[in-house]
C-alpha cells in the first residue's frame, strides 16, 4: 500500500551535508500500523514527512497503492492523505464543525454532505456533535482537540494516514484512553497507517510493524513480537531496554497460552473427591470449585480436603481472580504477583470457566522464542527486494 | 442615598464638579462663544473626516497587502531590511513629512492626503507583517498537511488569525490619523486645525478649544469604531475580547 523507495533527504548546513534519511526502503501492507520509532535525529520523521512533502525528498520513489506519486500534484496527494500533528494544529478561527471538514470542503463537497460527514466522525471519536460542533478549539482540553485532529485527518475518508506523534503532548491518562480509541476505530476503519512514536511501549501497542530507525538508516523492521524476540543488533537491543521479554506480555493473550484441561469440583462434590481429582491432576494446593453455570466459585484446598470431611460447598475459600481469554498475560503476571499465585483459572466472556494458565506456561510461551531464534535471521517481511 | 464607598464619593464629586463648571460656563458667556463657531466646527469636521477617511482608506489598502507581500517566505531575505527602512521613516515627524509632500505637490489637499498616508502607512504595514509572522508554525503545518494551496492557507489560515494584530494597528494608525489632520491646514487642506492654529495665533483660547475638543473626539468615536469593527469582523475562536 505504501512503498518507500530508496528514499533519501540530504539537508544542506552551514557545517556540511547531513544525511537525515539514507535510502529507506519499507512496505507497509493495506489496513496496517507502522510505527516509526528511534530517537530524536534518527530520521523517522523527516521519513514521514517526505511522504506528503512537508519535506522534499532529495531522491527516491513514494509509492502510494502500487503508483508512484512522484508526478502528482502536492495539493491533490495531500489531500488524500490524512495527517495528524503533535501540536495538533487546529484552526482557532475555525468552529470544530469547520475544522473538520476542511479537507471535504476544499474537496467541494455540497453543504450538506459535509455536514453529515461532521456528525459522523463526532459519533466515530465518541464525542457529543450538539454540544462540540459550534464550538472553538480553545474551548476544548488537549485530549479532546486532538481527538478533533484525528477525525479531521479522517474526514475525506484518505486510505492512508501520517500521524506525528500524534499522542505525545497529551497526559498518560488521557493517552491510553485515546489510544485504545484509535485502535478501536482503526480495527472498522482499516486505514493504512505510518506513525511516528518515540516510545517503545505505545510502539509495542499500536504498532502491526515496527520500523526501527538510527542516525537516519532503517535498522529493523518486524512485527513487535519478532523485534522484542530477535532484536537484530545490540542497538535495537539497547534501544528496546532490558526488559523486552516482559514488554512482550502485552502482546500474548491469554487465548495463546492458556490451557484447557483443567479439574474442577462442584458444591455437592464431596472434599473426599476433591482430594482425589487435586491428586489425579498433580495439583499442589487446590482446586477450583464452579458452580452450575460453570462460573467459579471458591477454591478447595489440599489441606482441608485432607483433613476435613463433607461437602466443598461447606468448606471452600474465595475463588481466585481470573484471567479473560482476550487479557493480555502483562495484566495476567500483574495478577499473580499481587494474589502470591502461580496460576489462575481463565473465563470466556460468559464468565464460564474455560481453563486456566500458569506461570510456566508464559514463561515457557516468551522463552520458546528466544532458544529458537536462529542466528541474525529476525524475519525483516517486508524488504521490498524479496515482495512485490 | 448615604455614600458607601470612595468610588461613589468620586462620582458625586464629578458631578457636583461637572455642575460647577456648567455653571461658571454659562455666567461667562463661553457657551454663547462656542455656540457661535458651532457652523465652522461642522463644516471643518466634516473636512476632517474626508481627509481622515480617504488617507485612512489609501494607508489600509496599500499597507496591508505590503505587510502580506513582506511576510511571505520568498521575501524573508529583504523582509526584515525593509521593516526596517519602515521604522527609520517612522521617526521623520509627520510636520516634516507634510513639508515634504507640500515642496513636492504643492499646497492643499492631495499632499495633505499624501503626507496623512505616508504616516500612517507604519503601523498597518509592521502589525500585519508581524501578525501573520506569528500564525503558529504547527498551524501551517497543518494547513499545507491537509492540502490547502498557498492562497487558501493565507486566506483561511493565515488572515484570520493574524486579524486581531491588524485591526490593533489600523486603530493605532487611524488615532493617530485623526490627531495628526490639524497638521494638515498649515499645507492647506483645511479640517479643525485651522480653528486650532488661527486660534493660537489669535490668542482665542474659545476658538482653540472649539478646534481642539471636537478634535479630539472624533479620534476617540474613530477609535471606539474600528474597535466595534474588530469586535464583529474578527473570529470569535481567536478574539481575546470575545473569548
Amino acid at each position: 500500500m505504501i512503498r518507500l523507495d530508496n528514499l533519501t533527504k540530504v539537508f544542506d548546513t552551514p557545517k556540511g551535508a547531513v544525511v537525515a534519511a539514507d535510502h529507506i526502503n519499507m512496505e507497509v501492507p493495506r489496513g496496517e500500523i507502522c510505527i516509526l520509532l528511534g530517537p530524536s535525529g534518527c530520521g523517522k520523521t523527516t521519513t514521514l514527512k517526505m511522504i506528503n512533502r512537508i519535506v522534499r525528498a532529495t531522491s527516491g520513489k513514494v509509492f502510494l497503492d502500487g503508483e508512484d506519486t512522484t508526478g502528482m500534484n502536492t495539493q491533490d496527494l495531500r489531500r488524500n492523505i490524512g495527517y495528524v500533528i503533535q501540536q495538533i494544529g487546529l484552526f482557532p478561527n475555525m468552529t470544530i464543525e469547520e475544522n473538520i471538514t476542511v479537507v471535504p470542503r476544499l474537496l467541494g463537497w455540497d453543504r450538506a454532505a459535509y455536514k453529515k460527514r461532521a456528525r459522523e466522525l463526532m459519533d466515530m471519536i465518541a464525542m457529543d456533535a450538539e454540544a462540540f460542533l459550534k464550538r472553538y478549539p480553545s474551548e476544548l482540553s488537549g485530549g479532546q482537540q486532538q481527538r478533533i485532529g484525528v477525525a479531521r485527518a479522517l474526514a475525506a475518508d484518505p486510505p492512508v494516514m501520517l500521524m506525528d506523534e500524534p499522542f505525545g503532548a497529551i497526559d498518560p491518562i488521557n493517552r491510553a484512553v485515546i489510544q485504545d480509541e484509535f485502535l478501536k476505530m482503526q480495527a472498522e476503519l482499516k486505514k493504512t497507517i505510518l506513525f511516528v512514536s518515540h516510545d517503545i511501549d505505545e510502539a509495542i501497542k499500536m504498532g502491526d510493524r515496527i520500523a526501527i530507525f538510527r542516525e537516519g538508516k532503517l535498522v529493523q523492521y518486524s512485527a513487535p513480537d519478532d523485534l522484542l524476540s530477535a532484536p537484530r543488533n545490540g542497538f535495537v537491543e539497547s534501544f528496546l531496554g532490558e526488559d523486552r521479554a516482559l514488554k512482550r506480555l502485552n502482546l500474548v493473550k491469554v487465548r495463546e497460552v492458556f490451557s484447557d484441561e483443567m479439574g474442577a469440583v462442584k458444591p455437592d462434590d464431596t472434599l473426599e473427591t476433591a482430594l482425589a481429582r487435586i491428586d489425579d491432576f498433580g495439583y499442589q494446593n487446590a482446586i477450583l470449585m464452579v458452580n452450575d453455570h460453570g462460573e467459579p466459585a471458591g477454591m478447595i484446598t489440599r489441606s482441608v480436603a485432607r483433613t476435613t470431611r463433607g461437602y466443598c460447598r461447606d468448606h471452600y475459600q474465595t475463588a481466585p481472580p481470573v484471567a479473560q481469554l482476550d487479557d493480555d498475560l502483562r495484566k495476567v503476571a500483574s495478577l499473580m504477583f499481587a494474589n502470591d499465585t502461580t496460576w489462575l483459572p481463565c473465563v470466556d466472556a460468559q464468565g464460564r470457566v474455560c481453563g486456566h494458565i500458569t506461570q510456566r506456561a508464559m514463561t515457557h510461551h516468551l522463552g520458546s522464542r528466544y532458544r529458537s531464534r536462529p542466528e541474525d535471521s529476525a524475519p525483516l517481511r517486508s524488504q521490498p527486494e524479496t515482495k512485490e | 442615598m448615604p455614600i458607601r464607598s470612595l468610588k461613589s464619593a468620586g462620582r458625586w464629586l464629578l458631578a457636583i464638579l461637572l455642575f460647577a463648571a456648567g455653571v461658571w460656563a454659562q455666567r461667562s458667556g463661553v457657551i454663547e462663544d462656542f455656540i457661535y463657531y458651532l457652523p465652522d466646527v461642522r463644516y471643518l469636521a466634516v473636512q476632517h473626516l474626508f481627509l481622515t477617511a480617504v488617507s485612512g482608506s489609501l494607508a489600509i489598502v496599500i499597507a496591508v497587502p505590503l505587510g502580506i507581500v513582506l511576510s511571505r517566505p520568498s521575501m524573508a531575505r529583504f523582509a526584515e531590511s525593509l521593516m526596517q527602512v519602515l521604522n527609520v521613516g517612522t521617526t521623520i515627524p509627520t510636520l516634516a513629512v507634510l513639508a515634504l509632500s507640500m515642496s513636492f505637490l504643492g499646497i492643499g489637499t492631495t499632499p495633505a492626503i499624501f503626507g496623512l498616508t505616508v504616516a500612517t502607512l507604519l503601523p498597518i504595514t509592521r502589525n500585519t507583517y508581524v501578525g501573520l509572522k506569528g500564525v503558529s508554525p504547527a498551524l501551517m503545518e497543518a494547513a499545507a498537511g491537509l492540502g490547502m494551496s498557498p492562497a487558501q492557507r493565507l486566506f483561511r489560515v493565515e488572515l484570520p488569525n493574524a486579524l486581531y494584530v491588524i485591526f490593533a494597528g489600523i486603530r493605532t494608525a487611524l488615532a493617530i490619523n485623526v490627531g495628526t489632520v490639524p497638521l494638515a491646514f498649515l499645507i492647506g487642506a483645511g479640517g479643525l486645525g485651522e480653528l486650532i492654529f488661527t486660534g493660537i495665533d489669535l490668542y482665542d483660547t474659545v476658538m482653540m478649544l472649539a478646534g481642539a475638543i471636537p478634535t479630539a473626539l472624533l479620534a476617540v468615536i474613530v477609535d471606539a469604531l474600528v474597535a466595534v469593527v474588530a469586535f464583529l469582523v474578527v473570529p470569535r475562536g481567536v478574539n481575546p475580547s470575545r473569548a
